[in-house]
């Protein structure tokens, strides 16, 4: 079968370039290994539990019509309508580190108020930084790559405020260890800080649905279960895939969202040997070339584990108000792969009931996100990964970030042994 | 098709390449870019929908005619010529 367009990978980023392909008549097939699609943000049914898998809470929010926003960019090329989205914005959310906390919502005055507050040394430095994201093109290619944290630290001298600025950016969005290149930066200080968070009532689920929806009423085709095994090239340009089932595909164009390693080995998979080390080292050059200081691995240190409980209250009946909590327990962030299976000194916490749905969802979720050692986890046995007790989950390590108040400590310690709540823990491993 | 009908039918394509703008009281002789929310993108898309639609070929060198309403259907009068509109 011949394609004009070959995807690989049913994720967001694979379903959204089959839609603009399709859109305009060209025939095209997204690939998928997996027997559902959705990638990195997918979901799953366990014991009568609906749970999102990656995705907390949609970056980049903007309200209906907003000229110029990522997201209104994004719905136009998709030709989505923003009520479709069904966008329901977070209450507030917080970073918090030791004897210090800041608040934050979808009104940046909050966050600056807050710094102003706890802060007050900074905030004139805070501004300035404000001014210069503000202004920065951070889609502009040409730009040379630059590292933050020197940016971050020619405006502010509190190296405790600088690590809870960079905290809720490097958990969303960064692959390198302890800094940021510049453009990432500026990326996600402008989708959290200034833009904020919502999510669809639904949650991942909605999302995914409306681009296969969108792809499929393009005329896109969907294969599941189909994985591929190599892409095939003649030397020089990407010609068509095997499959795992030994089927061939061929096509003008193939895109693959398999990240940069896993396509490069794809490529060089049945390759003459010389060729694969080649090509490896392309890869390898390429993506060092892009990260200024990095090892030349091509593979990134950074994996999360992901712990969902289900609660028999909603948080806030725990005296837990925010959306999203992120936090160290240090005074210094440490944003490194731990030597540990998980780092339970640092975390994502999130509420998905304290995002302001119009309906309580029917489970209560916490969900908390850790930064953890692929390679340790890899090792272990599979039912060991399914049981947070004997692999050693980090159950309850976001818990003083939570209840301030003793009321709701004592509570979440409780649901934390199992009283109440189940202890559920996925395998989440995505090596970034 | 009328002049008329030239200027619904590059409506009737912003109208879905974004339903949130309001494109009521568009002014034909002012740069469309001026007065929507419109980017290349955008532009690009309605060089695809002109394609898709009426089997019009805009090459890349002729988009700056497509910066008006009225520039637009100076532009595609010819072009349109004997052509049904599309809702």
């Amino acid at each position: 079968m011949h394609y004009d367009a070959i995807i690989i990978g049913a994720g967001m980023s694979g379903l959204a370039a089959g839609i603009r392909l399709a859109m305009y008549d060209k025939k095209v097939v997204v690939l998928e290994r997996h027997y559902v699609w959705g990638g990195l943000n997918s979901f799953y049914q366990f014991q009568g539990h609906q749970f999102d898998v990656g995705l907390h809470a949609m970056t980049n929010y903007a309200p209906r019509g907003a000229r110029g926003l990522p997201l209104t960019r994004l719905l136009k090329q998709l030709r989505i309508r923003w009520e479709e989205l069904d966008l329901h914005q977070q209450g507030h959310s917080a970073v918090s580190f030791p004897g210090v906390k800041l608040k934050f919502s979808n009104d940046f005055e909050l966050l600056r108020g807050e710094i102003a507050r706890a802060f007050p040394g900074q905030i004139d430095g805070f501004d300035a930084l404000t001014r210069q994201v503000r202004e920065y093109n951070e889609l502009d290619l040409n730009a040379p790559t630059l590292n933050a944290r020197e940016i971050v630290e020619s405006h502010l001298t509190d190296p405790v405020l600088t690590d809870m600025l960079f905290c809720p950016l490097m958990f969303y969005g960064s692959a390198r260890e302890n800094d940021m290149d510049w453009d990432q930066f500026v990326v996600m200080f402008k989708s959290i800080f200034f833009e904020g968070f919502a999510r669809p009532q639904a949650g991942v689920r909605h999302i995914l649905k409306l681009l296969i929806d969108h792809y499929r009423h393009s005329g896109g085709e969907l294969r599941l279960k189909a994985g591929v095994k190599r892409i095939i090239t003649d030397g020089q340009r990407a010609a068509g895939v095997e499959l795992d089932n030994g089927e061939t595909l061929t096509a003008d164009n193939v895109l693959s969202s398999a990240g940069l390693v896993e396509t490069g080995r794809l490529c060089s998979a049945g390759a003459p040997p010389a060729q694969a080390v080649g090509f490896a080292a392309q890869m390898s050059r390429e993506s060092a070339l892009r990260i200024p200081g990095a090892p030349t691995a091509a593979v990134g240190k950074l994996s999360f584990t992901e712990t969902i409980s289900v609660l028999d209250k909603p948080a806030r009946d725990l005296g837990i108000e925010e959306t999203i909590i992120f936090f160290s327990n240090t005074e210094r962030f440490n944003y490194a792969q731990p030597a540990d299976l998980c780092d339970t000194s640092s975390g994502v916490i999130c509420m998905p009931g304290n995002f302001n749905l119009p309906q309580q969802p029917k489970d209560h979720l916490v969900r908390i996100t850790n930064i953890a050692n692929y390679e340790k986890w890899a090792t272990l046995a599979r039912s060991a990964g399914a049981s947070p007790r004997s692999a050693g989950a980090p159950a309850c390590t976001g818990r003083g970030h939570l209840a301030p108040a003793s009321r709701g400590l004592d509570a979440w310690r409780g649901l934390c042994r199992g009283r109440g709540a189940h202890g559920l823990c996925r395998r989440g491993a995505c090596a970034t | 098709m009328t002049d008329e009908m030239i200027k619904q039918a590059i409506i009737g394509i912003i109208n879905d390449i974004n339903p949130d703008e309001d494109t009521s009281n568009i002014d034909a002789a002012t740069r469309l870019r001026d007065q929507l929310d419109l980017d290349s993108m955008d532009f690009l898309d309605i060089v695809m929908e002109l394609r898709k639609r009426y089997g019009v070929h805009v090459p890349d060198t002729d988009y700056e005619h497509l910066a008006s309403l009225d520039s637009c259907v100076n532009y595609l009068r010819d072009k349109m010529a004997g052509k049904e509109l599309v809702s």
